[in-house]
């Protein structure tokens, strides 16, 4: 318990620490350049302060019960012996549907990460004020899942085939940049912006276990080489799953436009 | 006393949206570990006492995030707008990213690792104080991309540029970056821009955008006030293969 206490007085302190040269940026400019008193300042104190304390506790239980558990899990998950395979049989690469229990990992482990990242919900929030509702809060956050999830999905089938990175993150801007041809103008920002914010507090630990394990025991991978850029796919794939979900929101909205205008027609 | 109350009310809902948001990974987490690898789950105290937390923490980060972060981001942008001071503003924003960078926790993590990567694969020398130089490099290297970034994206929102000339001509960059960088180094670039954008900067960062779009005529919240964390996420890439070909 007091052990407990410590490590969480560790926590908040680090916090105030990665918080601090945000205060000293914001409250340096708001004094010295813009001169104006700030509206409702207790109030925003007291916002500062249950941000920090919140990211505390919430770091706090991560590093308690679930990146033990899901690191755990990962380095069992990529076990040889596990998945079946003989290692006996020599170094050559083991076929490639044998790791079909890590792929199914890191899909699930992806889409339920994602749900519960800090930085999504706050952009969700915002896009779903500034769109006057037209953006849903929980639709935006599952489609981004939906993304992160294919996307180390397939990013684990390549630590375990070995193809290039580079090949793949080219193909999808390839899609992105035609995607953004045909979605909807209003969407794209947001739907860029979806990218860069899946990875963080909650993902990267886990993911970052995941590819760091999988390089390790899938024969002849480098885990200093193999195992980053399952974050590069975590950050490209909802982007697009981000527009899709645009594209297909608008022709579903047609498609009932058009329906009701062919009854009142009859 | 009422203010105690809408409190306590708005804490209560958003208690349960936390609870919603956390049961994906607990029925993963339970799943995998009971039905596939078929073990019992370890320390079953500590993982439900440590996801009590994450519950708690979620709320209060999600209320303290509608309270401060938000007004402070959106007050400062209507600040800069009535002021009319553009180079004020593009400094702001620089500092803004930089600040937030330099000091970010999963950054310094990443450059750490890079390091090794560079000592294993002999770009560097194999001694702490070569490695120390080389992380050092790295996360001011990433900082300064995340600074401009910034810097350049509001620029983008003040005189109304497409969002996506700026992201291809980003996604240009990294190609042609990647057909010069050494291989060593391009995994770990494609990771750093997914790393670098902080719990407590996006939250800031997109006010500071959709304040700024719609206190200036003629921008719309939506489609310019976004877009800020994407280019913020793609200079590092860029900056961080640069980084590798010069060293």
């Amino acid at each position: 318990m007091i052990a407990g206490l410590l490590h969480f007085f560790d926590m908040l302190i680090a916090t105030i620490r990665d918080v601090l040269p945000i205060v000293v940026i914001i409250f340096g400019f708001q004094l010295f350049v813009l001169r104006r008193r700030i509206p409702n300042l207790p109030q925003l104190l007291v916002g500062f302060l249950f941000v920090i304390v919140g990211l505390a506790l919430f770091l706090q239980g991560l590093e308690q019960a679930l990146f033990p558990i899901g690191k755990l899990m990962a380095e069992q998950l990529t076990n040889p012996v596990f998945l079946g395979i003989d290692t006996a049989a020599g170094s050559q690469t083991p076929e490639w549907h044998y790791y079909i229990w890590v792929y199914l990992f890191a899909a699930a482990i992806g889409f339920a990460t994602t749900i519960a990242e800090p930085s999504l919900i706050a952009v969700a929030i915002m896009a779903n004020q500034v769109s006057g509702g037209t953006v849903g809060i929980r639709g935006l956050r599952v489609a981004v899942a939906i993304g992160v999830s294919v996307g180390i999905a397939l990013g684990t089938y390549r630590i375990v085939s070995g193809t290039p990175l580079h090949y793949y993150i080219i193909a999808g801007y390839v899609v992105v940049i035609l995607q953004t041809m045909v979605t909807p103008k209003s969407i794209v920002a947001l739907a860029y912006d979806s990218g860069g914010v899946t990875t963080s507090t909650v993902t990267v630990p886990l993911v970052a276990a995941l590819g760091l394990g999988l390089a390790s025991n899938v024969p002849g991978r480098n885990p200093l080489l193999d195992g980053f850029g399952l974050i590069a796919f975590a950050s490209l794939f909802p982007i697009m799953s981000v527009m899709a979900y645009a594209q297909l929101s608008e022709w579903y909205g047609r498609r009932i436009s058009r329906q009701l205008s062919d009854s009142r027609e009859e | 006393m009422a203010v105690v109350k809408k409190l306590l009310l708005h804490l209560g809902s958003s208690l349960v949206g936390s609870i919603k948001d956390l049961t994906p990974i607990i029925m993963v987490i339970a799943f995998f570990q009971l039905a596939v690898l078929r073990q019992p789950i370890p320390n079953l105290a500590d993982l439900l006492v440590g996801t009590m937390l994450v519950v708690l923490g979620l709320t209060l980060f999600v209320y303290g995030l509608k309270t401060g972060l938000f007004p402070i981001g959106e007050t400062m942008a209507h600040g800069f707008a009535r002021k009319g001071s553009v180079p004020w503003l593009l400094l702001f924003a620089f500092a803004l990213g930089f600040g937030t960078t330099v000091a970010e926790p999963a950054l310094i993590a990443v450059v750490d690792e890079a390091a090794r990567v560079a000592a294993a694969g002999s770009m560097i020398e194999n001694t702490p104080t070569a490695m120390t130089d080389y992380a050092d490099g790295l996360r001011l290297t990433v900082a300064l991309s995340v600074g401009l970034a910034i810097m350049v994206g509001v620029m983008r929102i003040i005189k109304g540029w497409p969002v996506h000339y700026l992201i291809m001509g980003g996604y240009a960059g990294v190609v042609i970056m990647t057909g010069f960088a050494p291989p060593e180094i391009i995994g770990i670039a494609y990771d750093s821009g997914g790393v670098t954008t902080s719990t407590i900067t996006v939250p800031l960062v997109t006010a500071l955008g959709v304040g700024l779009s719609s206190s200036i005529h003629g921008r719309n919240p939506l489609t310019d006030g976004f877009g800020l964390i994407a280019f913020a996420s793609l200079t590092p890439m860029i900056f961080v293969m640069g980084y590798g070909m010069l060293l």
